[in-house]
């Protein structure tokens, strides 16, 4: 579900983490399937380096990090 | 923007008091995922365990009841009696439902209660600090089990609900899951929408016993908590549907 633009891949989806309840578990990271997450080299306001949406990416909307998330701070959205 | 996968609205929008990493956090999602699937948000009624997830009816957006320790069952069998139209359902910890309220649980099952109760078996009492539980497997190391729990010592076997309480009449579906990965995750949520049917339908009890992480009990990171569950605790609580119809 990406589609092909300039010879570069731009995924149709957006996942919007609220980084301020992450508890940074990775979780996300580890079960993505196109490894679209990555964790930040910043920290929140807990302390903790949250996970973050890669901005070049090959998201297919599959909701693995929706369903894992146990905080419920992952939304998908489609363009 | 098209929303593909939002916060449901059963659930509130604020911060849980979970450790990272944990089951619970995913459970409270997916129950309420289930609440709003079914249309059933103004008639749900639950009932919260004390354990870690005492606080959940901060996190629920309908009505939940607090029991005493382990009576989360006989406060639902109480609440389903007054109102056999609400939808009532226990989410209770294994040493609520499997230890201190044993007793509880058999009988209501037993009885065969029109009620849903999801258990979520993290091997430990993770809120008092990870001391053994009935549900602690042979050879886990925990706090008051140093050396692993041995059976021969007098230790005794790790208690297994599902399979304990498929055995009697009254309970019309019993089963184990796990949400050590997103599939299982998504194989659990049918099976509590399953368990929430058959009491709309006026089945009688189902359970769904859930194998869940508890990453700072078992001192592991959340990632071994789900290769644990995957590699060690499926060996002694084996999954599937072990009661159905």
């Amino acid at each position: 579900m990406s589609k092909v633009k300039n010879n570069i891949k731009l995924s149709v989806f957006e996942v919007r983490i609220k980084e301020d309840r992450c508890k940074g578990c990775q979780m996300c990271l580890f079960y993505c399937p196109g490894k679209c997450l990555e964790l930040s080299s910043k920290l929140n306001k807990k302390g903790v380096k949250f996970a973050q949406y890669k901005e070049k990416n090959n998201c297919i909307g599959c909701g693995f990090c929706y369903f894992i998330c146990p905080e419920g701070c992952i939304e998908i959205y489609q363009k | 923007m098209k929303v593909k996968f939002s916060r449901p609205k059963s659930l509130n929008d604020i911060e849980t008091h979970y450790c990272a990493g944990c089951g619970h956090g995913i459970l409270n999602i997916l129950v309420a995922k289930v609440v709003d699937e079914l249309g059933i948000r103004e008639k749900t009624i639950g009932v919260a365990p004390v354990g870690c997830a005492v606080l959940a009816y901060k996190y629920w957006n309908f009505d939940v009841s607090e029991a005493a320790h382990g009576r989360a069952l006989a406060v639902a069998t109480g609440i389903k009696r007054c109102h056999p139209d609400k939808v009532v359902f226990t989410y209770q910890g294994d040493g609520d439902l499997a230890s201190i309220g044993m007793a509880e649980t058999v009988h209501a099952a037993n009885r065969g209660e029109n009620i849903t109760c999801v258990f979520v078996n993290n091997a430990c009492y993770g809120m008092t600090g990870g001391q053994m539980a009935p549900t602690t497997i042979v050879g886990q190391k925990t706090i008051t089990t140093p050396l692993g729990r041995e059976p021969e010592s007098g230790e005794g076997w790790p208690i297994r609900m599902a399979e304990l309480l498929s055995g009697l009449k009254g309970v019309c579906f019993s089963v184990r899951a796990a949400v050590f990965n997103p599939q299982k995750v998504m194989q659990t949520y049918q099976y509590i929408k399953k368990a929430f049917i058959n009491q709309i339908e006026g089945r009688g009890f189902s359970l769904v016993e859930v194998l869940s992480p508890c990453p700072a009990a078992w001192r592991k990171t959340p990632l071994e908590s789900m290769k644990w569950i995957k590699e060690e605790m499926v060996k002694s609580f084996p999954l599937g549907v072990i009661k159905s119809g």
